[in-house]
Formats: structure tokens, sequence, C-alpha cells
């Protein structure tokens, strides 16, 4: 799936909101990319927009292309949108209290793709829906099928959009903060199940967090996202040895260390930017130490450095030195 | 459920004696009389003595107790008697609840009367809610849509504008100046023809029109911000990320969980299917429930207006509890145990 100048406004009665402002990604076969950024910094719009899952309006894709199998997601008719939707992508939401219909039970809504998209009779689809219960770790899949969302913890809910997800085979699979409102040893726990569906069933994943250090147990390559853009994206290895933008060094920073948490994790000073206006300058300036007089002039694009490791800033970290004279 | 339902219905029956209790006081305690309607010439002797026939001599206790025996007991039985036609014995002895007006047996009088109600009342409350779901539905789905302002102006007058006027104005329009239908409701009609059935038809048509406008009114407006709701939610957005169709979207997902409201409201509001009609049937002399306790108030018939209010009251309480035991149907988030 190629990602071109992707953009996002939401058009409110505060004015427009620019919550993705040409974003640029692609994901190999197979691959897990993992998306980093504060919240707000506009990862959950991105992937709905791919499928076009934002309500339209308020909400308008200003621009940008979705290649995905040869084709534009974004130019697509409804109908044919609808097959790639839990057909080839399946979708994961961060929180599973509020993502499954309360008043059907488990087995019909893991049935309803199936149905859909694989023209499956009901004894068929009821036998896959036990599978697929099965394979996400659901003890006492068959029973289970008959009971209500609010039968299940919230960690086993999460399961079961993940089996709703996975229900047609994907070749995508995105997660969007899905262990972000659990318990952290049922993070855990969701965590090595996703890796165990990916060494089983190969699909790509996008997983979306704001915890890199999630992401550095997982990931293939990294995008970091502040306000809209991708200012960083990186092998996981060279993001971690060689993070080149101040917001990823700062991300990295409030990490806890892994020789001990005696120090106290540190935050990133300042606050999130306000997308009320198309940026003009970079959007992390405000807050960057780094941040010279170029910076609150010209907004910096994303240029490559080395082989997959590309930046969107001014200054350059290593050498303590403006990137390019100006 | 069955415990629930049980334990509820148990606990109905003193809330009901109450109520019935304070309808039979303030009845017993307004300042009105059966004899008030009688010529002026009637001595004031024989108005007493007219009184004391009606059982009106005895202590207020005294005739409360004899109305819940006749009312509870009597009638029932008689009910029983009349239905399976075999006999209790002392069939004689046993008083029913007896009209000052008619002198005849109360329930009679109601029993007659309710067929006009049901179909006049009943149908309007049918079509309305036949009217009112798919306007909500369409109305939340295109929000902010010339179908929805529209829809939201004219619900808005709906519910805004009294039954007295929109009644009145029909007959002035449909009646008077086109003669299209006529202006008074003819019980007498028997529909034993395709004319007589055609008939009918015309003199419902404005009755169940002005209620079916009221009741749409209210209910797609209930059903509009129902389905608002449950449109912004997150397992909307999961199911179309499954990849289902709008319609199934819409019409399984989101209409199965706004209905859970609706249909509670729905049935709360039975019950004012029986009572609630009263202008409406006096405006287009449909002779129901309504107008006949209208007349009893007028005429002070108190066995009249106490059985029926306290008929309401019986309703209310019994469509609480179903709309309770319906809410636990739909929604199987609700345990009632
Ligand atoms: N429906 C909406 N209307 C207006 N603004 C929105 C809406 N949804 C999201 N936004 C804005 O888009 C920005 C990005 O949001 P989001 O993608 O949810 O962030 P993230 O997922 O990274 O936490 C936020 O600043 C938010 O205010
Ligand atoms: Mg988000």
């Amino acid at each position: 799936m190629d990602v071109t100048d992707l953009r996002t406004v939401f058009h409110t009665q505060d004015g427009v909101v620019h919550a993705v402002n040409g974003i640029s990604f692609h994901l190999e076969e197979g691959e897990l990319l993992s998306v980093v950024g504060e919240s707000g910094s506009g990862k959950s719009v991105t992937m709905m927009s791919l499928l076009k899952l934002l309500p339209i309006p308020p909400a308008e894709i200003a621009s940008g292309t979705v290649m995905f199998d040869g084709k534009d997601l974004l130019q697509m008719e409804l109908e044919e949108l609808r097959e790639i939707r839990g057909g080839k992508i399946g979708f994961i939401f961060q929180d599973p209290m509020t993502s499954l219909n309360p008043v059907f039970n488990v087995g019909f809504q893991i049935m309803e793709p199936l149905k859909e998209h694989l023209g499956l009779s009901k004894k068929e689809a009821r036998k896959r829906a036990i599978e697929l219960l099965e394979l996400v770790g659901i003890p006492g899949a068959a029973d289970r099928l008959d009971d209500f969302p609010h039968q299940f913890s919230g960690g086993m809910r999460q399961r079961v959009m993940i089996a709703i997800a996975l229900a047609c085979d994907p070749q995508i699979l995105i997660a969007d903060e899905p262990t972000t409102a659990l318990d952290v040893t049922i993070q855990a726990q969701i965590l090595e199940l996703i890796k165990d569906l990916r060494k089983k069933l190969g699909m790509a994943i996008v997983w979306i967090t704001h915890d890199l250090g999630v992401a550095a147990g997982i990931s293939d390559r990294i995008v970091v996202m502040y306000g809209g853009f991708v200012v960083e994206h990186a092998k996981v290895d060279d993001l971690y040895k060689r993070p080149l933008h101040p917001y990823t060094r700062a991300l990295l920073a409030t990490l806890p260390s892994e020789d001990g948490g005696e120090e106290r994790l540190k935050s990133i000073r300042g606050t999130p930017p306000n997308l009320g206006a198309a940026p003009t300058s970079c959007p992390f300036a405000p807050r960057c130490e780094h941040a010279f007089d170029r910076c609150h002039k010209e907004n910096p694009a994303l240029e490559r450095i080395e082989g997959v490791h590309d930046v969107a800033c001014w200054w350059d970290v290593e050498k303590e030195a403006p990137r390019h004279a100006s | 459920m069955l415990n629930y339902t049980l334990r509820r219905l148990l606990f109905a029956i003193p809330t009901l004696i109450v109520i019935s209790f304070i309808i039979f006081a303030i009845l017993a305690l307004a300042p009105s009389d059966p004899t008030g309607n009688l010529p002026l010439t009637i001595p004031a002797e024989v108005r007493e003595k007219i009184r004391i026939a009606l059982g009106l001599g005895e202590p207020l206790p005294i005739r409360y107790l004899k109305w819940l025996q006749q009312f509870f007991i009597n009638e029932p039985l008689h009910a029983i008697e009349q239905m399976f036609g075999f006999s209790f014995g002392g069939g004689e002895a046993r008083t029913r609840v007896v009209s000052f007006a008619t002198r005849g047996p109360v329930m009679d009088t109601i029993m007659e009367r309710m067929p006009q109600t049901l179909w006049v009342v009943g149908l309007s409350y049918v079509v309305g809610i036949l009217i009112a779901v798919p306007i909500g539905v369409i109305s939340a789905y295109k929000q902010y849509s010339w179908f929805d302002q529209v829809g939201t102006f004219v619900s808005m007058v709906g519910f805004s504008v009294p039954t007295f006027f929109t009644g009145p104005l029909l007959i002035v329009i449909f009646s008077v100046q086109l003669g299209w239908f006529p202006s008074v409701y003819d019980t007498t009609l028997e529909v034993n023809s395709l004319g007589t059935f055609w008939q009918q038809i015309k003199q419902m048509i404005m009755p169940v029109t002005v209620l079916a406008f009221y009741n749409a009114a209210q209910i797609s407006r209930f059903m509009r911000a129902s389905m608002l709701d449950n449109l912004s939610q997150d397992y909307v957005r999961t199911a179309r990320a499954k990849g289902m169709s709008e319609k199934v979207v819409i019409l399984t997902h989101v209409l199965r969980n706004s209905l859970i409201p609706v249909v509670t409201v729905i049935a709360l509001g039975i019950p004012t299917i029986f009572s609630g009609a009263i202008i409406t049937e006096q405006i287009f002399r449909v002779n129901g429930l309504g107008q006949l306790l209208i007349i009893g108030i007028q005429g002070a018939d108190i066995p009249m207006v106490q059985t029926l209010t306290f008929m309401f009251a019986v309703l209310i309480v019994l469509f609480n509890l179903i709309a309770d035991i319906v809410y636990g149907l739909l929604d199987p988030r609700i345990r009632y145990d």
C-alpha cells in the first residue's frame, strides 16, 4: 500500500481543523509498520481516511492517493471500497468496550463479514467464527459465540475485535492503539497475540501507538507523527540508535530506561500544536529546544538522510548546527 | 424474568388499592350532585330520597368497600359467567357497579364504547408509529438535510398545535368547504357492503389523521434523537470497517439499538389510547370512552367516572410493567434478577 500526500481537514463551527497535513508512507507485504505520536497528532484520522471511515462531513479528505492493489482507494465507489473494508484490510479500534454492538451476540458480529465478503452460508460462517475465536485465544470458543459483548472482559472483547478484523484473511491489519484502553498485563497478552498471529498469517500490520517502547518490540519500521505531519521515518534500529528529530528524541527520553526505573520519567514540555490553521512554520518549533529563526518561518519537508531514514527538521542534532545553509 | 414479573405484579396490588381509594375519596369529596341536572321544580326531599336510593346515604368507607367488592369480585365473576355461560350461583345477590345516570351496569356501557375508541384512537396510534419511525430514521441519517428540516418543522407544529385546533380546522376545510368527509362520526353505521365500508373509512379519516399527526410528531422526534445518539457510537464505525452496506449499518445495527428506548415510550403511551383522545372524540362526536368519561363527569355519574378512571390507572401500571419487560427483552445488558 502506498499513501501519498494525504490531507484531511475537519470543517467545524470554530473553523477548519487541519488534522492530517500531507502524509506519505508505504507499507510492504507482511511488514509491521508502527505509527507513533502523542495523542492528537493525527494517527487515527490518517488511518480512518485511508478507508474513508470518517464522517464526511465534517471531515474532508482534501488531497492524496492511497494506492492498494493498483487502485486508489480514495477514488473508489463506496460499493467497491466496501469489499476492501473488512475483506482486504481489517481494522481494530482503541476502545473494545464501545466498538462492539451491545445488542448482537459476538457470533453474529464475527459472521457478518464472513457472509458479506466470502459468501459463506450460516453454517460455514459459524464454523469459521469458532475457529477465529480459538485463533485469538478465547477459551471455550464454541460456547461463547452466543454471548453478548458485555459478557466479555475488556481484553477478551479486544480479542473478539481482532477475530472480526482477521475474519476474511486480510492482507493488511490496521490496529489503532488496540492496547491503550487495557490493563498493562492484558496489553502484554494482546501484544503477544498479535506477534503470534503475524507469524501464523503473515499479513502486513500498521500498529498505531503513542508508546515508542511498545513499537520498539514489534516493528520493522517506525513512522513518527507530530501535528499531522510525518516528522521522522526509519527502520526500528536506526530510529533508536540515531534519532534525528528533536521530537523523536524527546519521545525516547520519556521512556523508562532499561537499567532501572529509579529516575523520574521526563515528559515533553509544552502542549501539542493548535491545528486551526495550515502550518507555515515547523509545528514542533514552539516546544523545541533547538528551534532557531528558520524553524519559525518555514516548515521543513521530509528529506532522506540515508538508506530508509527520513527526517523533517532544519536542525542537525548530530552536528548541532543547521542542516542546510540558508 | 418470570420472577421479576410476578414480583412487580404483587407490588402493583397495593399501589392500585391506594390509587382506587384516592380516586374514590376525591370523587366523594367533590361538590358534585347526581341530582343537579334534574329540573328545579323537584323538591329537596325528593332529591334526598333519590340520593339515598343511589346509595349515597351510607358513610364513605362503607361505600368504598362496596365498590371494591363490586369491582374486584362481582364484576370479574359476572364477566366469567357471561363468557363461559355457566353460573357460580348467587348471581342475584351480587350487585354490579351501576351508573347513576343510566341505572345500568357501568361495565356494559364501557364495553359498548370500547370498540369505537380502539378503532379510532388505536388506529391513529398505529398509523402514527408507522409514519414516525421511518421519518425519524431518515431525519437522523440525513441530519440537517432539507428532509430533516421540513420534518423538524412539521413535527414541531404537530405537537405544539393542540388537537382542538387541528380537528375543527380539518372539519372546516374538508367537511364544510369541500364536503368530502362527514364531520360527525356515526357509530350506528354497520359495515356490511363496500359502500358502507367506504363510508366508515371516510368518517374515520379526519379523527385518525388528527391524532396520528400528533402521535407521529412526538414519536418521530424521539426516534430521531435516539438514532442520532447511536449513529455516533463506535460500533457503527466498526460495522462500516467490516464492509457492511449502509443499509445493514443503519437498519440492522443502528436501528436495533435506537428502537429500544422508542419501543419503551410507545408501550408507555398505549394507556393514553384509552384515555387520551378525550378532546378529539368530543370534536368528531365519536362516542368512545373519552366521551363517556366527559358525560359521566358532567352528570356527576360517580360510579362511571370512578370505574373509568381506575381502569386507566390499571392500564398505566400494567403498561409500565410491560415497558420494563420489553426493555429487558430488547437489551441483552439488562437482567432482572
Ligand atoms: N470529528 C472531528 N472533528 C473535529 N476535529 C477532529 C475530529 N476528529 C479528530 N479531530 C482532530 O484531529 C486531530 C487528530 O486526531 P486523532 O487522529 O484522533 O489523533 P491521534 O489518533 O493521534 O490521537 C485532533 O487534534 C482532533 O482535534
Ligand atoms: Mg487515536
